[in-house]
């Protein structure tokens, strides 16, 4: 797409960005409730205080740290109103969907509930805003109540102190969604910013899934974005929550998420990494509940210089849990990825079943991959194991392909699409699993090295 | 096992002290005088007294890396520890010019009379120097260089300088600097090219005097085609206050060349035992570490191997035992640093009451190599409802070439396994005791044989107050 959309007095400041228009300006202060300008003072006192990440942090080894000068991007900035038409009409996902709502720079553009069962059955499908404003009790009890705990605090703060975009999802006890909710996060313009935040609360036993698609409207525009999930699922829930994060080739991007899941709940929460010259992805899962479960799924293929940077942490805080995480990168070019992820079982967690499987692919020779499975057990009742691999396509299996006529070009896609397909099929819903794998495919497709 | 009660060990076994004379004491702390002292008392060239003043500044400067390891590191007062004791004896050569309380200390220990005669070279380090150094003449006839470090310096230096100090720099960590500053004792061998040491070179270490560091210094060269097998086991007595041991042991493999180092680990559960054990091995050489650690109070020691040359081999073999007011922080390195290296990690780790095992591990692949394979595994057994045992592994691989592969597991003794032998009318601290030598029984065939009948003698002492 092209720069149109940008109006000139945003040009302008585009072009003053250095001058720290979003490092300067403090927290968002608008017209929002008094508690809410309370938090964001305090979470932006936080993020003035909190130290950049230093390499030799723990939690930051293996890390770039470098490019992470925020007084080179510019706060969120208004949208014309045929930008944000545009945006609208490009914010494609699933055919068949409860609702759908897009933002673009942190605004919302359009808000679309295809079922009236919405409604009817009390679900809260809301701008985040709307819901400080309608629900501010419901949103206050669950609003960032889960700390940024993997080493990120520093820009979740700066999160909290900037959100205004994103959805705020209630479905009450009871109540089951068959189709998908969808959100578009658009970000637009040169060095522009994005706070995308969403908030699932699910009552006991109720079902839901929601798809986040986190855009540049330019492909070629830098960027900054700092995300925020969090789930929260009460005794039987199920929730699925998908995150497709597509930013431009040269955003720098942040993901925080945490789950929390209830007695006998089930949360499965996928990550699709595509875009972003650099991502840091953090995922806690707190078992809570007696039988509760949580999937932690991601794949990526990364290309060029990208950098993923993923950290996970599985907290049994109470007997009888269980955990599964599959993490699958493969990477081409001169791509970096780390994966850190730890396994806790808190003291008396007994009977817990915690497994973490971390697989890289290397495609090309540049390509590096950086795996820190861990396990922290402090009770002896329990089952938990990790695997983590790094290898390259099979040379016999390759041979095998090619003397059957296919490409090696073709085979090598081929491989990549098994290879990640494997977390796709995890997610037991056809429709937005082909979705997903399309993605993938255009993908594939942008790698040099397999372009026709 | 959820109902069995915190282990109680006895370690009264290993309780006793007879009163030292030391003709030689730096005092307690550390500056550069205490730099200065033993550098004169040793007698050392100005080379080793600049290295040391050198290392005691990188000590100085380098801070606690309490940011990933165990906060346990602060209840170190280096003010309170002496740094350098010594009888001021030579090192003895024959059995008849030992000391009779350090004999005695032998006999306590049981380590039996045959088994000294049999072994090759037996290096016995009471406090800080070599007091009982035997090489077997048919070894000494060999060829092979094997004293102590002291020893070796001065009287080696064309060999000794030129590796000293490349395999593990003093800037490594904090405590290779404090051992640099202060180090005494340890072996210096030299195994000449093609040279195959038939029996394996030993030396028992023991900590004798209260708030008494140890900082043994160990060089093993092994010249092309040549192969040797060195073995260290410690016991010590029980002390009052903490006491730290800090050994830097550097080993060379050279062309084709195989050293194999087992270590055997009991120090008592008040000592710090912060090691830095690293190899070089180049072509085609291998090295082996294998590692067994019980004692300690808090145990930091990662074996590594930097595979420097085409189709070199490293592997870490390593047992731990952790119990009541135990960490044993151990693990591997593997630097790949040449095509078609590889290397083998195997831990296994056993968290008895409350006691805390940690696999920390590093396997490095950069690009370009070619044909690099690592496999890494790691299984821990947890006795009790309250043991704690963690895995920190970090493995990097660069390009296509090559692969790595990690898994680690944790679980428990299975009560049906226990239920079965009770049956069979077996005593439930029997039972576990089988269960728990089982499951390390295939890294403990790896070890000397007199080792492996020593380790499993150790694991049914630690099971017997396992169960209530």
């Amino acid at each position: 797409m092209t720069s149109s959309i940008l109006e000139p007095e945003f040009m302008e400041q585009t072009l003053a960005g250095a001058a720290g228009k979003l490092l300067g300006a403090g927290p968002l202060l608008n017209d929002s409730p008094a508690w809410l300008q309370a938090l964001r003072s305090s979470a932006w006192q936080r993020f003035e205080a909190l130290p950049m990440p230093q390499r030799t942090d723990e939690t930051w080894r293996f890390s770039n740290v470098r490019g992470l000068d925020l007084s080179a991007y510019c706060a969120p900035q208004p949208l014309a109103a045929e930008a944000g038409d545009d945006l609208v009409a490009r914010s494609r996902g699933l055919d068949q969907v409860s609702g759908r709502m897009v933002f673009g720079n942190d605004q919302l553009l359009s808000q679309e509930a295809f079922s009236g069962q919405l409604r009817e059955k009390g679900v809260l499908w809301l701008p985040l805003e709307e819901a400080f404003e309608q629900h501010p009790d419901l949103v206050r009890k669950h609003f960032m109540r889960e700390d940024a705990i993997l080493g990120s605090q520093k820009f979740a703060a700066l999160h909290q102190s900037q959100v205004r975009a994103g959805t705020f999802l209630y479905v009450p006890r009871g109540v089951e969604l068959s189709l998908p909710l969808e959100t578009f996060h658009w970000m637009t313009g040169q060095a522009g910013a994005c706070f995308p935040h969403t908030l699932i609360v699910a009552e006991e036993r109720s079902k839901v899934t929601l798809v986040d698609y986190l855009q540049s409207a330019d492909p070629a525009s830098e960027g900054f974005a700092s995300g925020v999930s969090d789930l929260w699922l009460e005794a039987g829930a199920q929730v699925t929550y998908v995150c497709v994060q597509d930013w431009s080739a040269k955003a720098r991007s942040f993901q925080v998420n945490s789950t929390v899941v209830g007695r006998d709940a089930r949360a499965v929460a996928l990550s699709l990494q595509l875009g972003s010259a650099a991502v840091r992805s953090e995922s806690v899962s707190h078992l809570r509940g007696e039988g509760g479960r949580s999937e932690m799924l991601s794949l990526a293929l990364t290309l060029g210089r990208q950098e993923l940077d993923q950290r996970t942490f599985q907290i049994h805080e109470v007997p009888h849990t269980s955990s599964d995480l599959l993490y699958k990168v493969a990477l081409d070019d001169v791509s970096r990825s780390v994966f850190s992820g730890v396994i806790r079982v808190n003291p008396g967690a007994h009977q817990t079943d915690a497994y973490q499987k971390v697989r890289n692919l290397l495609l090309s020779d540049e390509a590096e991959a950086n795996s820190a499975p861990g396990l922290e057990i402090e009770a002896d009742d329990v089952r938990c194991t990790h695997g983590a691999t790094t290898g390259q396509i099979d040379e016999e299996e390759l041979f095998y392909l090619l003397s059957r006529g296919i490409p090696k070009k073709e085979a090598q896609k081929l491989f990549v699409d098994g290879f990640l397909q494997e977390v796709i099929a995890r997610l037991g819903h056809d429709a937005l699993g082909e979705s997903l794998r399309e993605k993938v495919h255009a993908k594939c497709g942008a790698n040099h090295h397999w372009a026709e | 096992m959820t109902d069995t009660d915190t282990l109680d060990i006895d370690r009264s076994v290993g309780d006793f002290s007879y009163p030292e004379q030391h003709e030689f004491d730096a005092g307690y702390g550390l500056t550069a005088d205490t730099v200065n002292y033993i550098s004169n008392v040793k007698g050392e060239p100005e080379w080793i007294r600049e290295f040391r003043l050198r290392a005691l500044d990188v000590f100085e400067k380098k801070p606690m890396p309490t940011h990933w390891a165990s906060k346990d590191l602060e209840a170190i007062n280096f003010d309170k520890i002496r740094y350098y004791l010594a009888h001021g004896q030579k090192a003895t050569r024959s059995w008849d010019e030992v000391p009779e309380d350090v004999k005695r200390t032998f006999e306590r220990l049981g380590i039996p009379e045959q088994e000294r005669k049999f072994l090759a070279g037996v290096e016995a380090q009471f406090d800080s120097e070599a007091v009982y150094s035997n090489i077997k003449k048919a070894v000494g006839d060999q060829g092979v260089i094997f004293v102590g470090s002291t020893e070796g310096l001065i009287k080696h230096p064309e060999i000794f300088r030129k590796w000293f100090g490349k395999v593990i720099p003093t800037g490594d960590n904090k405590f290779s600097a404090l051992n640099s500053a202060v180090f005494s004792g340890g072996s210096f061998i030299y195994v000449p090219p093609g040279v195959k040491v038939k029996h394996p070179l030993q030396a028992y270490f023991r900590i004798n005097a209260e708030n008494f560091g140890q900082f043994e210094r160990t060089l093993i060269i092994a010249d092309e085609g040549s192969e040797v097998m060195y073995m260290e086991g410690c016991t010590a007595p029980k002390f009052e206050t903490a006491t730290l041991h800090s050994a830097v042991v550097e080993l060379v493999a050279l062309k084709g060349a195989k050293i194999q180092y087992v270590t055997v680990q009991n120090w008592s559960a008040n000592v710090f035992n912060l090691v830095t054990k690293r190899a070089i091995a180049h072509e085609e050489a291998e090295v082996k570490w294998i590692d067994c650690n019980i004692g300690s109070r808090l145990t930091m020691k990662y074996p590594g191997v930097v595979l420097k040359g085409r189709k070199a081999r490293g592997e870490v073999i390593s047992i731990a035992l952790a119990s009541d007011g135990q960490h044993q922080d151990t693990g591997a390195k593997m630097i790949h640093a040449a095509d078609e290296t590889t290397s083998n990690i195997v831990s296994k780790s056993i968290s008895v009451g409350q006691g805390r095992a940690t696999y920390r591990g590093l396997v490095h692949m950069p690009k370009h190599l070619k044909g690099c394979k690592n496999n890494t595994e790691c299984d821990a057994l947890m006795i009790n409802a309250d043991s704690r045992t963690d895995t920190y592994p970090a493995i990097s691989v660069r390009g296509t070439g090559n692969a790595a592969q990690h898994e680690a597991s944790v679980s428990q003794i299975s009560a049906e396994q226990i239920f079965y032998m009770q049956q069979r009318g077996l005593s439930e601290a029997q039972a576990m005791s089988l269960s728990v030598n089982g499951f390390v029984n295939d890294l403990v065939r790896q070890f000397p044989m007199e080792y492996s009948v020593e380790l499993k003698r150790l694991i049914d002492m630690e099971m017997e107050g396992s169960v209530g």
